[in-house]
């Protein structure tokens, strides 16, 4: 099995490169954010506010972690539904957001935005929160303390495992299981 | 008459909500094994084996076995011969924000739909219970994750769609979720009853164990190969293990009715009984 090793920030071409069913690790800072940071990133940008980091080229992980004990940086820290944050999602490529990463299917205008903007969508395996969490080496809030586990984080990742979802060829690992097409 | 100090279930609710989130049920970590001998697909494969890690390191390191530690269902049998010394529900809840303090889970409960402030101890949980006979009361822990509630679904059946408009609605409900509710599945069936009792029944079929006798072991049969020849497979990915285990409960209901409910379950469906 061929494993492909991505450091963001990425860039279109390494995104080109990627194909759906590819194993792959990230190492290096991915930022945190789901349902409510969405929200407000988005506020933000309508609003001509600057966000809490520049998504240019970077990766965006949908989770909402436990909080860290016994010297771990953080507790489990599985992917959380991706599709949550479809509404949200082409605001961010559009500013050059790379990669996605989190569980379950992207809606069909995400996926025509991935291949307009040059953004890959990984899955990490949900449920697997505790082995996840000893891939995270540091880990700090930047932003939206209040939102408390939605709170924006940057994560240091050493091996964190995905696969290639959806590429930026059409490529789509769900679409020939899944029905209700959006 | 027993009488039961309600500091006691505060202590057996919080230590019953780490065990559940800490450790997988012996059955779904044995169906979860079975699968994985059983995938071909090497992502499938892949997936299975590192759930299966999850779980031990999970159990080995008092780590929550995912970050969705859920809205917390408890379910109370309270035989009839038992008295409460003081506030039952605060005392569930009093052991549920215990148990999630003590285990450094996520707190994932917001006050208010609309406004949806975090409550910041993962409380109030759900209570459900039910009067019978004896003098002992029983409480199942369940911490229940979105990702899988989210894609659960009810239908008001005609009567005349019968058992394979209640197949269709199983194995559709399932289709639509593909991915996102962390399948292998355990898939949970109410039919009968009405609206709400449909629902109701859905989730006490998924509190219970994989492989239970239930009232029709052939239609459980029937959902459980239904949903694996979709191909979903482990996370959507593809493969042979949609799902783990159906399991149904059923209810007397009206001669107009056929309510069908489904409750979707991730492959952590996690649960803690204890009996006092």
């Amino acid at each position: 099995m061929e494993l492909k090793v991505l450091k963001p920030p990425l860039t279109g071409e390494t995104v080109q490169m990627l194909r759906a069913g590819d194993f792959v690790t990230l190492q290096g800072i991915i930022y945190t954010a789901r349902d409510a940071a969405h929200q407000r990133m988005v506020r933000a940008i309508a609003d001509g506010e600057p966000l809490p980091f520049d998504p240019a080229g970077q990766v965006i992980y949908y989770t909402g972690p436990c909080p860290g004990f016994d010297n771990h940086p953080i507790g489990s820290c599985g992917p959380t539904t991706s599709s949550r944050m479809d509404g949200y999602t082409v605001d961010l490529l559009k500013l050059g957001l790379k990669g996605m990463i989190g569980k379950g299917e992207r809606s069909k205008e995400v996926r025509e935005a991935m291949r307009e903007y040059q953004a890959v969508y990984l899955a990490t395996i949900g449920g697997a929160g505790a082995y996840l969490s000893r891939r995270v080496v540091k880990a700090e809030i930047v932003a939206y303390q209040d939102l408390g586990p939605e709170a924006i984080m940057r994560l240091e990742i050493v091996d964190f495992p995905c696969i290639v979802a959806v590429d930026v060829h059409g490529g789509n690992l769900y679409r020939e299981f899944t029905k209700g097409e959006k | 008459m027993r009488t039961i100090k309600s500091e006691d279930i505060t202590q057996a609710v919080a230590k019953a909500a780490i065990e559940a989130n800490t450790s997988l049920p012996a059955d779904i970590y044995q169906a979860l094994k079975e699968a994985y001998e059983q995938e071909k697909l090497p992502q499938a494969r892949y997936i299975l084996e590192v759930l299966l890690e999850n779980a031990d390191l999970a159990q080995k390191e008092g780590l929550a076995l995912c970050q969705d530690t859920g809205l917390v269902v408890v379910n109370i049998i309270h035989g009839q011969e038992v008295y409460v010394q003081g506030d039952l529900q605060a005392a569930i809840n009093e052991g549920i924000r215990l148990g999630y303090r003590q285990g450094h889970f996520r707190a994932s409960v917001v006050k208010d739909p609309f406004t949806r402030d975090n409550t910041g101890d993962n409380t109030p949980c759900i209570i459900h219970s039910e009067i019978v006979p004896g003098d002992t009361m029983r409480i199942t822990v369940f911490p229940k994750g979105a990702g899988s509630e989210n894609m659960g679904r009810v239908a008001m059946l005609k009567p005349g769609a019968g058992v394979q408009g209640i197949i269709d609605f199983v194995v559709e409900t399932a289709e639509i979720a593909g991915g996102s509710p962390c399948p292998p599945l355990v898939v949970g069936v109410g039919v009968g009853g009405n609206m709400e009792m449909a629902s109701y029944l859905a989730k006490k079929a998924l509190m219970k164990p994989l492989g239970m006798p239930g009232p029709h072991p052939e239609l459980q049969q029937t959902l459980l190969d239904s949903i694996n020849q979709t191909g979903i497979g482990p996370q959507g990915l593809g493969g042979r293990t949609t799902a783990l285990g159906v399991n149904l409960e059923v209810y007397p209901t009206h001669i107009a009715s056929l309510p069908v409910a489904v409750n979707l379950g991730c492959h952590s469906t996690r649960r803690c009984t204890i009996e006092l």
